[in-house]
């Protein structure tokens, strides 16, 4: 329980102050000083789950490619199929190694037609980026730039997060559909990249500013001030990890990790192995055969707890005959569903829904069911 | 951060406050703050036996879970079973919200226990504040 503690080794996003003056709790995110808790996870996460909430994500990677090659770099790095992407468009995808397990998941943003920007994990980033060098050295015309220290990142997320960051921008927000981006004016700060992403399962928006502290306080100060009458809270890592969790997202070194495939993660759909249209990448023949051999073994499925107790990351999974037969990735109550839920790798003949499992807490079986993943989905309007 | 002078702690974070051979246990309100909301605790039986510095329980937050260490070997009395419905009262008020009562196997444990001074310079040195 030594969890405020950090050192000054651990890097800083520019809202390090601000979180520290807010007296959020800070923990050692993947070397990164990062608040965990605000004001209380029940109390962020339902704020993004009925109104809005408000993260700084800066911790995130941004690699970017500039060039004629670019595409063809983002092709032959990434599984998803980036020649289908507009000017404008963000695509969900991920960097393979060539068994078809992950290096990491990714967000492909498409600049311009020569121009596109990856959005990687925190903990990952040096890897992911000495992964790129190796993969795209050689490549023509595509030059790599690692912009991850130039922007603060801010997450406005929930149902009121349009509402909200329509008060600070002249961009038309609705003119922006889900897994698209523009650019635009927000808090008087010009080109502004404004994307309608997130990592909650809520609506929202990841806003791209300066990364100087001045900038990133008063843009965050004013957020929270736009979002006050929607009771707008500062949210940390504890809850966006609730919230992802809720809405079945993958997390790397959790769900998604170098020993886990794209079949086993339920990430299939991501992959484009139509070699006519798509062509080549890192980790397509793995696929290709993975898929030829009749599939994963294993899977990745939603555990809901039957009786009392939390599944967490880590506990072993048991066969009702007391066969242990998978492990959960990530375990937690879930604020707003109020049950505690879980994501688990189990053989594919344990994945059916509503199959009876047992999850060893501490010692003692407590019975799970497999249910549908994922656990929340925001209503349509 | 409140930790009443009459009460003894351990470094597990957990507080006793005896009267002779009778003891009320809970956690104190820096292990509650760390924790955050606290969503479950698992607790023993009455007429259980624990033993000083092992686990008897635990208490579960929404992001982690934590093993409770009895500060003193005894039998359980009692036990809170409001906290069945209502776990978060640990959050509210962690020095009045006792977790199980106590008798004590020998009264004179609770001198080898910290002092509220004790633990607030312990608690000061773990953080590094």
């Amino acid at each position: 329980m030594s969890e405020s503690t950090a050192t000054s080794a651990l890097r800083k996003t520019a809202l390090n102050a601000v979180h520290r003056a807010a007296k959020s709790k800070m923990v050692d995110f993947g070397g990164w000083d990062m608040p965990v808790d605000c004001c209380g996870l029940i109390a962020e996460h339902m704020a993004v789950r009925t109104g809005v909430g408000v993260f700084d994500v800066s911790h995130m990677g941004d690699i970017q490619f500039r060039g004629p090659g670019s595409l063809a770099a983002v092709q032959k790095l990434c599984m998803n199929d980036a020649s289908k992407l507009q000017v404008g468009q963000a695509q969900y995808s991920a960097m393979l190694y060539p068994n078809g397990t992950f290096v990491d998941d990714v967000v492909v943003h498409k600049l311009s037609d020569n121009d596109y920007l990856i959005v990687i994990n925190a903990g990952t980033r040096e890897k992911d980026v000495a992964w790129v060098r190796g993969v795209i050295g050689g490549m023509p015309g595509v030059h790599m730039n690692d912009y991850s220290d130039f922007y603060t990142q801010i997450a406005i997320q929930g149902p009121k997060a349009a509402e909200t960051l329509q008060k600070l921008t002249s961009t038309d927000l609705s003119t922006i559909k889900n897994y698209w981006f523009t650019w635009g004016q927000v808090c008087g700060l010009h080109n502004v990249m404004i994307a309608r992403t997130g990592y909650t399962g809520e609506d929202g928006f990841e806003i791209y500013i300066p990364s100087d502290e001045t900038t990133s306080a008063r843009v965050w100060a004013e957020v929270l001030e736009a979002g006050k009458e929607f009771g707008i809270l500062a949210c940390g890592l504890g809850a966006r990890n609730t919230l992802r969790l809720e809405a079945g997202m993958a997390l790397y070194g959790h769900e998604i990790s170098d020993t886990i495939n794209v079949f086993e993660a339920g990430l299939g759909r991501y992959a484009k192995l139509d070699y006519e249209s798509k062509g080549d990448f890192v980790g397509r023949d793995a696929l290709v055969k993975i898929q030829a051999d009749g599939g994963p073994k294993r899977k990745l499925v939603g555990l809901e707890m039957v009786e009392r107790g939390i599944g967490r990351d880590g506990y072993p999974v048991f066969s009702l005959d007391g066969k242990r037969v998978g492990e959960i990735t990530s375990g937690s109550p879930s604020p707003f569903l109020k049950k505690n839920i879980a994501m688990a790798y189990v053989p594919v003949e344990f994945s059916a829904v509503d199959t009876e499992v047992a999850v060893e807490i501490r010692g003692q079986m407590v019975k799970a069911r497999v249910v549908p993943l994922p656990f929340y989905k925001r209503a349509k309007k | 951060m409140a930790y009443p002078a009459n009460y003894r702690y351990t470094k597990e974070h957990e507080w006793i406050a005896a009267d002779g051979s009778a003891g009320s246990v809970g956690i104190t309100d820096y292990a509650q703050d760390s924790l955050g909301d606290i969503v479950f605790v698992d607790l023993p039986k009455v007429g259980d036996a624990v033993e000083a510095g092992k686990t008897f329980g635990s208490v579960e937050s929404v992001k982690a879970v934590s093993d409770l260490f009895a500060p003193v070997s005894g039998t359980v009395t009692a036990v809170n079973d409001a906290l069945k419905d209502k776990p978060e009262l640990i959050n509210t008020d962690a020095n009045t919200t006792w977790l199980i009562k106590v008798s004590l196997t020998d009264a004179s444990q609770t001198n080898g226990l910290l002092t509220a001074a004790d633990y607030e310079k312990f608690i000061a040195e773990e953080t590094g504040h």
